[in-house]
């Protein structure tokens, strides 16, 4: 995995915008992703984190095809794949998978996991050597369950072993990439880390690169070589994880690291609070995004969008023109309070 | 001891299952949605008996020729020595012996029970091509709106808008006459069998609009789901979608919404030959009959009462098993 | 109504409850909770004797994983449980009076005004044809039946402010779908303390939302608390929120009560097996990245046909340490070395003590 590769995924201004109708006059469009540039290289994961509504799932539907992007482009192991087709896609498909949030929802409850795990084999028309069952045991047992349960049904498993069931179904195509939305958002604590430690192990075993969508950071700390910090619709902050839980520089960054409830802290933790109003993709604020909320917003933020680049000699690219420096406070016990 | 996933549930699977008996081995086998309703169907008391019911009206309809055999009368036969001056039928409760179990029509002298037998396949022939007739459109036309959507969808829900402006009984008393007379002009009998092609073509024409709506609605929220966008992201057809992974989990509505059409259709069909636009006195029918008979009402209630009370079962029964049948089917409506 | 009984509680000798005793004792107290559930596979024990209570003023935090009866609890004490497939049995008192075995039409009564709820999905508890803003009204007119429209739109516009909704009197008339996820969330915690409830039940509060809008909203309760003196009941499956805001935790298992005591106890120096495993798989903020969490292994139990004995045993690592019991003995909750700190475990207070030191703590919980 070394700095130079080739990206396996490569994205560029990838822009959608909701149009928003009332009666039949369009009334503007909702921002939801905004021109967003990144790379994924083979064998990499990426976290993709930020708040409810930031657009994390539309880029994961773009990137998967499930969405047609507004504007900008994806290319997928040197391929333009923007607007392919679904036949043109066909190869493609194989390599690139999605894994989803709900593992209720996400798994057509009339189907036997067998059924459930055959179905890209199945519409793909690929006989994996051995024959389909064989394969679908095969990855049943890949993720830790039993393959005896080849023809039980969804509502037979618990939240947990369904996303394992997901996630089986995602590998059975042996893709390249794979974009999990929240793949542990639903699951309790005790089960989350089981699912996690499945996904790394796969992730090493299988030489797997992801997109790993998810708001709790803690968890892409355990997962991703990589992380992109998203805000209304753009990336405000992106690089190598270290440098980002322990150097961050922007104040949204900064902000969600210290709004995270730590078990290790007893009490009212050290945190920024926001205050300002949360905007809107429909009508997002000028200049820079986060202004409304920031607490070293100037002129200049209103004025200026900033760019995504490298500041003040930071290890990763940053959208902010006034950037913080020096590492994360330990939290200290007492709250910034911080006003706009 | 390693606290790998995969062993974690390995030893899960071993141990937790210890005390549960046999109950254990059986999880394996796996019972699906359907099972699951088919088995909470059987513990429904309603359903049993509703279902029992239906099932011997069935049977009835089904056996109509053999019960003529046995029975001996045929349902144009007239027993008009068995009337008296009046044509009223002889003896007690309207004529009621051991040769004519339900007595005998006043006026012409027919045996009631062998016309209700026959009058009870025509209902439910009529009712069930009406309600297949009808399901199958409505799942077509549904489907398609709702899982390709945009002008194709527009077009279907001002058809369906246009369908239900459209007064059914007007239409109906305008056209079975007029669709009789250009076929067969003034003088010719109009076969029977041209009689229910019109009432099962109109009842079709004008029953579709409930299940293409229902249909379009299941198929637009099931579009959207995870699952189903899973299959897309790998790729499936059309194929695939609609009959794999949509319509699967449509049917359950679809369902129950045919079991409460059959019932609509049944009374349709009494009400239309009722107001004589529907079968003419040649077939047996429920809405014939009682017609006919309401003239005696006062003079022979009994010639009343047995297509009343057997049409009253049928219709009852095939609602209390709908219900039922939708309770099954999703059991978290009625909790 | 229903089938909903109290059953006469083992010790024969307990004073009648006078009605109205507030002030003295806890506000809230739950003894020897059961709640079944009849469904066609069988009976669900959801709850199965938990017992636990609240003074005015206080937190407790009820953590466990998805399915270990925790809304079901939350659910029995307001009286939401459909009469007709449940049954419930043992003891709540709110505010002194005896809940369980009451008429729908008084529990009703005091839902609502002495006690409120704010559910786990905000979308799902607000109504969509309604606006916002009056159906705060209303919650708070169906209990002030003097309060005329103004009064209670005022009412309703005061409180939308106090829970941080920018420009309250514009967004009164505005519709749920037109708010964000944490404004629904704020304003069903405006609806649920619009008439000062003296009993807060959240459930899962701020599972749906992001880091930022949830510490809002956990700065919001503990600011409300302060004020008004509520006791909450904080329902959660988020160790961090618990640690946070929360001064008694109890755990839950299987639909029982595993480990009950402070705070400061039950996550500095849990005693329960199953509270070490919850506490080690959190994905820590520090230490190392790279290392394996460490889940509990296994899956959580069907409530149908629980586990003999203790029902953690198939997943628990030292099941075996005292023989067979912990397969054939439901353990008790006892006190675990300090007075308040319960522990319903078999393992004795010497092998938990050197358990949790030499195989537990060095390796995962509060790395
Ligand atoms: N089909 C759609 N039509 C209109 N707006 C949409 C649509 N899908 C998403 N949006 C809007 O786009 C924005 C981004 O949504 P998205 O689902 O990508 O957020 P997210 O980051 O995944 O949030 P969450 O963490 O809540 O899942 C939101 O404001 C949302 O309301
Ligand atoms: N009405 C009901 N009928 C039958 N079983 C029920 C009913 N309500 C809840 N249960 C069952 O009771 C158990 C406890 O459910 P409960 O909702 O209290 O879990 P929870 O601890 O709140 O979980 P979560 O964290 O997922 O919200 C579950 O197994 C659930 O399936
Ligand atoms: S650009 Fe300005 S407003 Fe935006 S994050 Fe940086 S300092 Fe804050
Ligand atoms: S009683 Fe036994 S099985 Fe249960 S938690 Fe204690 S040691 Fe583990
Ligand atoms: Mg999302
Ligand atoms: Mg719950």
């Amino acid at each position: 995995m070394s700095a130079e590769a080739e990206p396996l995924l490569s994205v560029r201004g990838l822009t959608r915008h909701f149009p928003v109708r009332q009666g039949f006059r369009a009334r503007g469009a909702v921002r939801a992703v905004d021109g967003l540039d990144f790379d994924v290289r083979p064998g990499e994961t990426l976290g993709l984190v930020g708040e409810s509504g930031c657009g994390k799932t539309t880029t994961g539907r773009m990137l998967v095809r499930l969405l047609e992007p507004t504007a900008g482009s994806i290319s997928f192991a040197g391929r333009d794949i923007t607007h392919a087709k679904r036949g043109e896609l066909r190869g493609l498909r194989q390599d690139l998978q999605i894994i989803f949030q709900d593992p209720y929802a996400s798994l057509n409850p009339r189907h036997t996991v067998g059924r459930i795990v055959a179905m890209p084999l199945q519409v793909n028309r690929i006989t994996p050597p051995g024959g389909i069952k064989h394969r679908v045991q095969e990855l049943l047992e890949l993720v830790g369950l039993n393959p005896e349960h080849y023809n039980r049904y969804p509502h037979e498993f618990s939240g947990g072993q369904r996303q394992r069931i997901g996630i089986a179904r995602a590998l059975a195509l042996k893709p390249k990439l794979i974009v999990a939305d929240e793949p542990v958002s639903a699951l309790d604590v005790s089960i989350q880390a089981q699912v996690i430690n499945l996904l790394r192990t796969l992730q090493r075993d299988l030489d797997l690169a992801f997109v790993f969508i998810a708001h709790d950071l803690a968890v892409v700390r355990h997962f991703c070589h990589r992380v992109a910090v998203m805000y209304l619709g753009k990336i405000v902050e992106i690089g190598d994880r270290d440098t980002i839980y322990t150097h961050p520089q922007h104040p949204y960054t900064r902000a969600l690291l210290s709004a995270i409830p730590d078990v290790t802290t007893l009490g009212p933790a050290g945190r920024i609070r926001l205050t300002g109003d949360v905007p809107t993709p429909l009508n997002p604020p000028s200049g820079c995004r986060f202004r409304t909320r920031c607490w070293k917003a100037t002129d200049r933020c209103a004025a200026e969008e900033p760019a995504l680049t490298v500041r003040d000699g930071g290890g990763q690219l940053t959208a902010c023109h006034h950037p913080e420096s020096g590492p994360v406070g330990v939290p200290t016990g007492e709250t910034v309070e911080v006003s706009p | 001891m390693s606290l790998s996933p995969v062993e974690g549930v390995a030893l899960a699977e071993i141990e937790s299952p210890d005390e549960g008996d046999d109950s254990g081995r059986t999880e394996f086998v796996g019972r699906s949605p359907g099972q699951l309703a088919l088995a909470r169907l059987k513990r429904d008391r309603t359903a049993l008996i509703s279902g029992g019911l239906l099932a011997f009206f069935v049977l009835v309809a089904l056996a109509v020729p053999l019960i003529e055999a046995l029975y001996g009368v045929g349902p144009k036969e007239q027993f008009q020595n068995r009337l008296d001056g009046y044509g009223m039928p002889l003896g007690y409760a309207g004529g009621v012996t051991g040769e004519h179990w339900f007595g005998l029509e006043p006026g012409l002298g027919r045996d009631i029970f062998i016309r209700m037998v026959h009058g009870l396949r025509t209902s439910l022939f009529i009712a069930f091509a009406a309600a297949v007739l009808t399901a199958v459109i409505g799942v077509t036309l549904g489907t398609l709106a709702g899982y390709l959507g945009g002008w194709l969808d527009t077009v279907i829900n001002w058809i369906t808008d246009l369908t239900l402006a459209m007064p059914f009984l007007i239409i109906a008393l305008a056209l079975m006459p007029t669709v009789a007379l250009r076929f067969y002009g003034q003088r010719e009998a109009v076969p029977a069998y041209f009689q229910i092609g019109v009432l099962i073509a109109i009842f079709a024409l004008f029953g579709w609009t409930g299940t293409a709506r229902l249909v379009r609605g299941q198929i637009i929220a099931l579009r959207e789901r995870e699952f189903v966008e899973a299959a897309r992201a790998s790729g499936a057809g059309l194929g695939h979608m609609l009959f794999r992974q949509l319509l699967p989990n449509a049917w359950a509505p679809i369902l129950v919404a045919f079991s409460l059409a059959v019932p609509q259709y049944i009374t349709s069909e009494a009400a239309l030959s009722f107001i004589g636009v529907g079968l003419t006195d040649e077939t047996p029918s429920f809405g014939r009959m009682i017609y006919r008979s309401l003239d005696y009402l006062q003079t022979d209630p009994a010639y009343v009462f047995f297509p009343g009370i057997t049409i009253f079962a049928l219709v009852f029964a095939f609602n209390l098993f709908g219900d039922a049948l939708r309770d099954a089917l999703d059991p978290k409506s009625s909790r | 109504m229903g089938r909903s009984e109290a059953v006469p509680s083992g010790e024969p000798d307990r004073p009648e409850v006078p009605e109205q005793r507030s002030g003295d004792g806890p506000y809230l107290q739950v003894r020897d909770l059961r709640v079944r559930f009849d469904t066609e596979d069988g009976v669900v024990k959801a709850v199965d004797g938990v017992s636990f209570a609240v003074e005015r003023g206080r937190t407790l935090g009820v953590v466990g994983e998805s399915g270990s009866g925790k809304s079901v609890t939350s659910l029995a004490i307001l009286g939401l449980h459909n009469a007709k497939r449940t049954t419930i049995s043992g003891e709540i008192s709110v505010g002194g009076r005896q809940l369980v075995g009451r008429g729908e039409e008084e529990i009703r009564r005091l839902r609502g005004r002495d006690m409120a709820m704010i559910f786990q999905d905000p979308l799902s508890a607000l109504h969509p044809y309604y606006s916002v803003g009056k159906q705060i009204a209303e919650a708070y007119r169906v209990h002030h039946p003097g309060a005329g429209r103004r009064e209670a739109r005022a009412r309703a516009v005061d409180m939308l402010g106090r829970v941080g909704i920018p420009q309250p009197a514009r967004r009164f008339d505005q519709f749920p779908h037109e708010f964000s996820g944490g404004m629904r969330q704020r304003a069903m915690i405006a609806m649920a303390l619009v008439n000062d409830p003296d009993l807060l039940i959240a459930d899962e509060p701020t599972t749906a939302l992001d880091v930022t809008v949830q510490a809002q909203i956990l700065d919001l309760l503990a600011d409300l608390q302060e004020e008004f003196r509520s006791a909450i009941v904080l329902i959660t499956h988020d160790l961090g929120v618990v640690s946070q805001v929360a001064d008694d935790v109890l755990v839950m298992y299987a639909g029982r009560a595993v480990e009950h005591g402070s705070v400061a106890r039950v996550l500095r120096a849990p005693q329960h097996p199953y509270t070490w495993g919850l506490l080690s798989s959190v994905p820590s903020l520090h230490g190392d990245a790279d290392a394996d969490l460490l889940p509990i292994p296994g899956n959580p139990p069907s409530l149908i046909n629980l586990p003999s004995g203790c029902a953690f045993h198939p997943r628990c690592r030292w099941a075996g340490v005292n023989g067979d019991r912990s397969r054939t003995e439901v353990p008790e909750l006892r006190e675990a070395g300090v007075p308040g700190h319960l522990v319903a475990c078999h393992l004795s207070a010497g092998d938990r003590e050197r358990i949790y030191r030499d195989e537990v703590a060095r390796v995962g919980v509060a790395r």
